[in-house]
């Protein structure tokens, strides 16, 4: 069903200001069924057109319950693996379970900063009206990866 | 404001100097850098800009960076030429892109690459020995960063290896930042950009709706950047049950790009290109790892290596066949041969490459790779692990298939289809004084250059990513500094035009009654029948979904004919394709994530029409492996070395194709000699 709802999991987000899954899923496939009239289980969320899962997993990561879990695409994949996620805030740990019986276990940086603590424009050059006109971006040669490029390679530019 | 119901919607307007419409790497690049600009407006003449991004999911995770990645694939770095990028981008896409587009995009996009790692990414990078690192262990051990002349680990040329979980996210942090909360608008999706009512060649602004409550957002805008990805499932893919979802591309790409600008009258360019990537079997995960760094070989059933095989093939297609890196769709052409020949399943011979690795490796080496090979999928397709799960298959005991997906229609990737925009004034391109093809409408400009860097044909109307045709090969990064190069030309043209005063050329009340329009059907004729989904006065957008597929699939060069198609079978399509778009006036919509599925599916239409009209009016077969014209099953340089490009007119629903002159601004041969290698 690709994203499955765990449902004695699930609790529909109560204490949080949004259902997390509803939140996230880019393809507006996660649902709230508040009042149980969808699935007959109330106020816990539900894949609502499985065949669009991209599998992506963003509902998976964010569910502050673990609620979250796949069961690979039906028409394709034998029963019996799974492939589930913990993701912290370094680093996201994969628990892969084969159909045969056999798990790995992988662990993986997912960013070297903390969340939150970007400082967009800390240390960036302030640009003038006047340099709209000129190509490029805002930061100039400040981050050291314009590549102004060979003047002989344009052919045209005489 | 009364609150809306699902037969009466709330109308919300608003009026905005800039408008951002998608939330994916172009919108977030976008966003870091308008906003950077308005700071510099504020500061120096007073004026506040009115600046917001719209997006129709969650800007955390939305378009096709949600998922993450494991690689970055444009890094110019230190030691190649952005020349050297654009030759690149024109050999993959057969000779026929916009050398200015992909210049100045190489120029600019390690600025991006810079920013990412700063702001937290992990980027592998290689030490004084040659041992590679992950991101996060190579900062602990004091490796700079690419910035301060960082190794990266290249897996390929143009690629550099990353630990991407969470590069959209990172990405998305430096964006929302930047816009702060209150400029951002998340689950409304905009379906219809809306014309000047002075002057039609203007764009006025944008109309949407809430997927979340029964609220229609009509935008007024002086600027407008339409940055909503490329066109996935307009072609039956492969997987037909819940396995449509896995999608190679994002299944929520759904063309909205390219049919809101061409409803506007942009002009569109090359979207008869399209991209047919070779993937492991269903779960379409990535193979340029394998192939690059891991050096595995893919072969037919019987163990041959069909690129050797096969090669002499390559000359029937010169020059392109003929580089050192042959183009994507000719590898694919060359796949393709086995598979007509009956030597299939085509496979990633995954054991061989692992085995030959290990000779050389420690154990705890040997461990490392393991991870890499897994890292690959985990961190962008994981859909492919659960294949390999479920299969049983762990790459170094058992090789897994390769299969050419359903076509794809983007401009970030390796494809080319887009909207013609306006480029750089430095590169030497052409201009009105160059001389162009007859046939280009007379209200068009001439010149590669009509003021503003990525605006279209329409005025006041930027793309950015997927939007850009005729370049490619820009990816996230490269998306990311396009849509960074597309908002500093928006407050340019905000500016310049501070006085206008946008009036949109339909009343508020009719463009909501246009975008209910399947609400409507729903509610009028439910009670007709007894089971909602089968009804004479309505189709569902799955059913209509479902039956652009089969067209697409059966007549335009879809799996069903191995991509192969003919004037005949184009002319077909065309009448089902007229018949289909009547048809989507009857969409119903029973809630409102059926009405986001409507319009996605509406924009669908008008991009595979785009395709079709496209295909047809070049009359060659200038991407064989991705699609043939069997009538013109060949590349003509001498009559087709030129754009097809085409405007739409929404009053009349027709489309007009013509050629435009296509000029090489680097020195295309360099790719041919063995000293360029």
């Amino acid at each position: 069903m690709p994203t499955f709802v765990r449902t004695e999991k699930c609790d529909g987000c109560k204490g949080q200001d949004k259902t997390a899954c509803m939140y996230i899923c880019p393809h507006d496939l996660m649902k709230l069924d508040k009042d149980g009239s969808d699935t007959g289980h109330a106020m816990k969320a539900y894949n609502q057109e499985p065949e669009q899962c991209w599998e992506c997993y963003s509902c998976v990561k964010i569910c502050p319950q673990g609620a979250i879990e796949v069961r690979h695409y039906a028409d394709i994949v034998p029963l019996g693996g799974s492939v589930q996620p913990m993701r912290g805030s370094d680093s996201i740990m994969w628990t892969i379970k084969f159909r045969n019986g056999t798990i790995k276990r992988f662990k993986f940086p997912i960013r070297t900063t903390s969340e939150g603590s970007i400082d967009n424009y800390g240390g960036k050059p302030m640009p003038k009206m006047a340099d709209l006109s000129t190509p490029g971006m805002f930061t100039g040669t400040s981050m050291n990866g314009y590549r102004a490029g060979k003047k002989e390679e344009l052919i045209r530019v005489k | 404001m009364a609150e809306g119901t699902f037969g009466n919607p709330a109308i919300v307007e608003e009026e905005l100097d800039i408008l951002l419409i998608g939330g994916g790497m172009a919108c977030c690049g976008a966003a870091y850098e308008v906003m950077r600009w308005a700071e510099a407006v504020k500061a120096e003449s007073g004026k506040e800009l009115k600046i917001k991004l719209v997006d129709k999911a969650a800007v955390d995770r939305s378009g096709a960076v949600a998922q993450g990645l494991s690689a970055i694939n444009t890094y110019i770095g230190p030691d190649l030429d952005p020349a050297d990028y654009a030759r690149m981008v024109s050999n993959d896409l057969m000779g026929i892109t916009r050398d200015d587009l992909a210049y100045d995009l190489g120029r600019n996009v390690d600025d991006s690459v810079h920013l990412f790692e700063e702001w937290g990414l992990p980027i592998w990078k290689t030490d004084a020995e040659g041992v590679r690192h992950d991101g996060a262990e190579a900062q602990k051990e004091g490796i700079p960063s690419l910035k301060d002349g960082g190794k990266p680990v290249r897996s390929g040329k143009w690629q550099i290896m990353i630990n991407g979980e969470s590069y959209k996210w990172i990405v998305a942090e430096a964006a929302k930042k930047a816009l702060g909360l209150a400029r951002i608008e998340e689950r409304i999706f905009i379906v219809k950009l809306v014309n000047d009512k002075n002057d039609p060649s203007r764009i006025s602004g944008a109309v949407g709706f809430s997927v979340r409550d029964n609220t229609i957002h009509i935008y007024k805008a002086k600027a407008v950047l339409l940055a909503a990805g490329g066109c996935v499932n307009l072609f039956r893919p492969r997987s037909v049950g819940e396995g449509a979802g896995r999608a190679w591309y994002p299944v929520w790409n759904a063309g909205s790009t390219y049919a809101m600008a061409a409803e506007a009258g942009a002009e569109m360019t090359m979207m008869e290109n399209r991209f047919v990537p070779a993937r492991f079997k269903d779960g379409y995960g990535p193979v340029g790892a394998w192939f690059l760094l891991f050096k595995a070989k893919a072969t037919n059933a019987y163990g041959e290596d069909y690129m050797v095989k096969n090669k002499a093939m390559l000359d029937d297609y010169p020059p392109y066949g003929q580089a050192a890196v042959p183009a994507s769709c000719l590898r694919n052409h060359l796949m393709l041969k086995e598979m007509k020949d009956g030597k299939g399943p085509i496979y990633m011979d995954t054991v061989s490459a692992l085995a030959k690795l290990r000779e050389t490796l420690t154990p705890k080496e040997v461990k490392h790779l393991e991870s890499e090979a897994w890292e690959d999928f985990l961190d962008m397709c994981v859909g492919q692990c659960g294949i390999w799960v479920g299969e049983n298959i762990e790459p170094e005991k058992k090789m897994s298939e390769l299969m050419p997906t359903e076509p794809y229609l983007l401009g970030s990737h390796s494809g080319c289809c887009g909207i013609w925009v306006s480029g750089p004034e430095d590169l030497g391109a052409p201009t009105a004084a160059d001389g162009e093809y007859d046939g280009v409408p007379a209200h068009l400009p001439r010149g590669w250059n009509w003021g503003y860097r990525s605006m279209t044909t329409v005025k006041g109307l930027f793309t950015a990513g997927d939007g850009v045709g005729a370049s490619g090969h820009k990816f996230s990064s490269g998306s990311h500094a396009e849509g960074r190069l597309a908002a500093k030309a928006m407050v340019k043209y905000a500016l310049d035009n501070k006085d206008f005063k946008p009036e949109l050329d339909t009343p508020a009340a009719q463009l909501a009654e246009e975008i209910y329009k399947p609400v409507r059907n729903f509610l009028e004729h439910k009670d007709y029948t007894t089971a909602i989904d089968v009804n004479p006065h309505y189709i569902t957008p799955k059913m209509l979904q479902m039956r652009l597929q089969k067209i697409m699939d059966e007549y335009v060069a879809g799996c069903a004919t191995y991509y192969n198609t003919n004037d005949k079978m184009l002319a077909v399509a065309e009448e089902k394709l007229e018949m289909l778009k009547e048809d989507s006036l009857k969409m119903r919509a029973k809630d409102l994530h059926e009405l986001l599925r409507a319009w996605e599916n509406y924009h669908r239409i008008i991009t595979a029409e785009a395709h079709m009209k496209h295909i047809q009016f070049r009359e060659e077969s200038r991407y064989p492996g991705f699609y043939y014209r069997t009538d013109k099953n060949f590349v003509d340089e001498k009559n087709w070395h030129c754009f097809v490009n085409s405007v739409y007119d929404k009053n009349t629903h027709k489309w007009t194709c013509f050629k435009r002159k296509h000029t090489d601004l680097v020195d295309k041969s360099k790719l041919f000699k063995a000293a360029a290698h």
